[in-house]
């Protein structure tokens, strides 16, 4: 018997506009209306310039460890554009763009950084959920909350992000699995942007795409331009589409790059090289744009310095409203454990002590006449 | 009333709870057309439809990734994870996930989960298929968990896990799925979690337990010829440490008996709380009966392993005679 093909395929790669400024009339024209690309280099610019602020905030003692975004902003703010406002954004920690754009407030995620959970208390109306720092957990998440849609006939979808590390943990793989074989609408979307911490991707894969893994799993897929506004929304056009039509996954992959550390406590000189950082500032998502806009004579000088005060007249308002929020007390990491907290916990949130001696009304030791060497530092 | 198997009265808890609210799905490895590899769902997709029970990949994490999913949209899914053993792929989903999403959003999201896991030896099953985890999800914050120990007790929790608005792991001791039977109310009930049940009263001494063990306990207290009180937990979190309380501050001896292995069992909790609580009245020291600090063994040896009546028995008696 001659060997035959079991099974052929091709990955299909999406670039619309280029860091060369070519555009793809093709599939670019009327994808983006011009109001509406101003607004997404808008968002995008406010976001990269969050991230230098949060950097700053971070270094200056008034913020504790920050991942920067700076480079990725096009992957999540593509798909945000495109997705219904009820669509679930489920998203890892490098898609402020996407968030910022579907309306969570900047100060929430300043908030989460500065250490406080009120930053993950995402307004339920965002349908946004909670920034996810375990790598690659998230992903089942989102296959969980695209299942609910369906369970319910809602046409609501679930989009989902993550990086390189995060397609080599279990969990990618049970997620892909999952939504593939029991037809879930999620969009899938990877974002390669080379390296998890301080490891290369080819450790992480050693395919000639990541995005294959996808059709592993019985998905279509793609791969994109993660620095082209116009590519990611493309795709996730496409994406969505079959979703929600066909209640079924899709696979992304947007190859982006990680321009900063990966976070405030890396130091990306140690393993990566200059030029090679150099390379992909010259393909930054913000460039191309402007360039383009100016090209169809939509911006100009004038507009990128008005926008440019308004947004660090913007940001400083975030700021200020991340750092002068009341002060959060010791009640609250007790008042959120359950709905109704357990008698033991009211009791250890009501005296901030574990020891009992001398709490319990029952205690048969009555240690009033002790002379307290320290006195509860705390609330 | 009916006569029925812890096996028959969880069924039933789950028909009812489906029945009363669509939100409740179930979910796992072979719940579906097989009704589980102890039966426990047994005609439930057939009566409910594939959407309602689904037979997913046999994947842990997934199933309990997803689940929580499920949870944060609102419905109230009840996965199952076939053996205790093989919770361990789906820990990180249940201890960093499910058990922290309500404090780490301050109550933005909630996952209302009930995890049901067929728990403990004495079955002759292979290894990983024969563990007493509770202490490890009972040390994580955030989670409830629950072993009923008669088919009554197991609806009744039962129905009260699903309508929790929190993750509640329910054990299922599967060495007393179907040991005895029991009249159970077909109309539904809740027993509520966190509240201990005193299973027969006593002045001596005090047997605290759970699960399959209460079986063991009522065994060797009914050979002791004395007047001992047992109290079945129920709830291994949160706990009914008032129960424990009043009963060990009449009695002043305590034996705490479970299966799981002693160095950080439950029963070191309880035994803190009876020093803290119970110091003065207290006749003699604290005493457990548990599994031994080892691996469990295959089951050729799993009833040296396991506390029997004769092992609750002498400590009964070691802790009388102190």
């Amino acid at each position: 018997m001659p060997i035959t093909t079991a099974f052929k395929t091709e990955i299909p790669r999406i670039s619309i506009l280029d860091e060369q400024g070519n555009f793809d009339e093709k599939l670019g024209k009327g994808l983006i209306p011009d109001a509406d690309l101003i607004k997404l280099y808008e968002a995008m610019y406010a976001c990269r310039h969050l991230d230098g602020v949060a950097f700053r905030l971070q270094r200056s003692g008034r913020m504790g460890t920050y991942p920067q975004n700076m480079g990725q902003e096009a992957t999540s703010l593509g798909a945000a554009y495109v997705l219904n406002k009820n669509d679930w954004l489920v998203t890892c920690y490098r898609e402020n763009c996407g968030l910022f754009w579907r309306g969570v407030p900047m100060e929430s995620i300043l908030l989460h950084w500065m250490g406080d959970e009120r930053g993950n208390a995402m307004p339920r109306p965002h349908h946004a959920t909670p920034i996810a720092v375990p790598i690659g957990t998230q992903m089942l998440h989102a296959t969980g909350l695209a299942w609910a849609a369906k369970y319910r006939g809602d046409t609501q979808i679930a989009c989902t992000f993550f990086g390189d590390g995060a397609t080599s943990e279990g969990d990618f793989h049970e997620a892909a699995n999952f939504a593939a074989n029991l037809d879930i609408p999620v969009v899938f979307v990877y974002q390669n942007n080379f390296w998890a911490i301080s490891v290369p991707g080819r450790i992480q894969c050693s395919a000639p795409t990541v995005a294959q893994r996808g059709i592993a799993y019985g998905m279509p897929c793609m791969q994109v331009d993660g620095n082209d506004i116009f590519a990611t929304v493309y795709a996730v056009k496409v994406a969505a589409e079959r979703a929600r039509t066909e209640g079924k996954p899709y696979f992304i992959e947007m190859v982006t790059y990680r321009l900063g550390d990966h976070t405030t406590a890396d130091d990306a000189s140690r393993y990566r090289d200059k030029a090679e950082v150099d390379s992909w500032k010259a393909k930054d998502p913000l460039i191309r744009v402007r360039k383009h806009m100016e090209k169809l004579k939509l911006w100009d000088d004038k507009k990128e310095a008005a926008m440019v005060e308004r947004t660090e007249k913007l940001i400083a308002e975030a700021v200020a409203r991340a750092e002068n929020i009341a002060a959060p007390h010791s009640a609250d990491f007790f008042n959120s454990m359950y709905a109704e907290l357990p008698t033991d916990l009211a009791r250890q949130r009501d005296t901030m002590q574990t020891h009992s001696l001398g709490q319990d009304p029952s205690q048969l030791a009555d240690t009033s006449h002790v002379n307290r060497s320290t006195e509860n530092a705390h609330h | 009333m009916a006569n029925l198997t812890m096996v028959q009265a969880i069924n039933l808890a789950l028909i009812q709870e489906m029945e009363k609210d669509d939100r409740v799905l179930l979910l796992g490895e072979d719940v579906g057309n097989n009704g589980g590899v102890f039966r426990v769902t047994e005609g439930l997709q057939k009566r409910f439809g594939e959407k309602r029970v689904v037979d997913t990949p046999l994947a842990e994490s997934g199933i309990i990734g997803t689940a929580i999913g499920l949870a944060m949209a609102g419905l109230r899914p009840v996965p199952e994870i076939q053996f205790e053993g093989f919770l361990g792929p789906a820990y990180d989903q249940i201890c960093s996930h499910a058990a922290r999403m309500r404090t780490r959003t301050r109550d933005a999201f909630t996952v209302p989960l009930t995890i049901r896991v067929p728990v403990g030896g004495g079955i002759h099953a292979p290894e990983l298929h024969s563990d007493s985890p509770e202490a490890i999800y009972a040390h994580t914050p955030g989670l409830k968990v629950v072993m009923p120990s008669s088919p009554y007790d197991a609806k009744g929790l039962l129905i009260a896990a699903i309508r929790d608005p929190d993750p509640v792991i329910y054990f299922e001791p599967k060495r007393i799925y179907r040991a005895f039977r029991e009249e159970v109310p077909e109309d539904e009930y809740v027993l509520p979690i966190g509240k201990a049940r005193t299973v027969c009263e006593g002045t001596d001494l005090t047997v605290v337990s759970w699960g399959a063990s209460v079986v063991q306990c009522m065994q060797a207290i009914e050979k002791s010829g004395k007047s001992i009180e047992l109290i079945d937990l129920r709830t291994i979190y949160p706990f009914d440490i008032d129960a424990v309380e009043a009963s060990v501050s009449k009695t002043g001896r305590c034996v705490v008996v479970h299966e799981a292995p002693l160095t950080c069992g439950f029963g070191a909790e309880i035994s803190a709380r009876i020093m803290e609580r119970c110091f003065l009245h207290l006749e003699a020291p604290v005493q457990r009966v548990a599994g031994f600090d080892t691996i469990m063994p295959y089951y050729k040896l799993e009833l040296d392993y396991m506390p029997d009546a004769a092992r609750i028995g002498r400590a009964i008696d070691d802790v009388m005679a102190y």
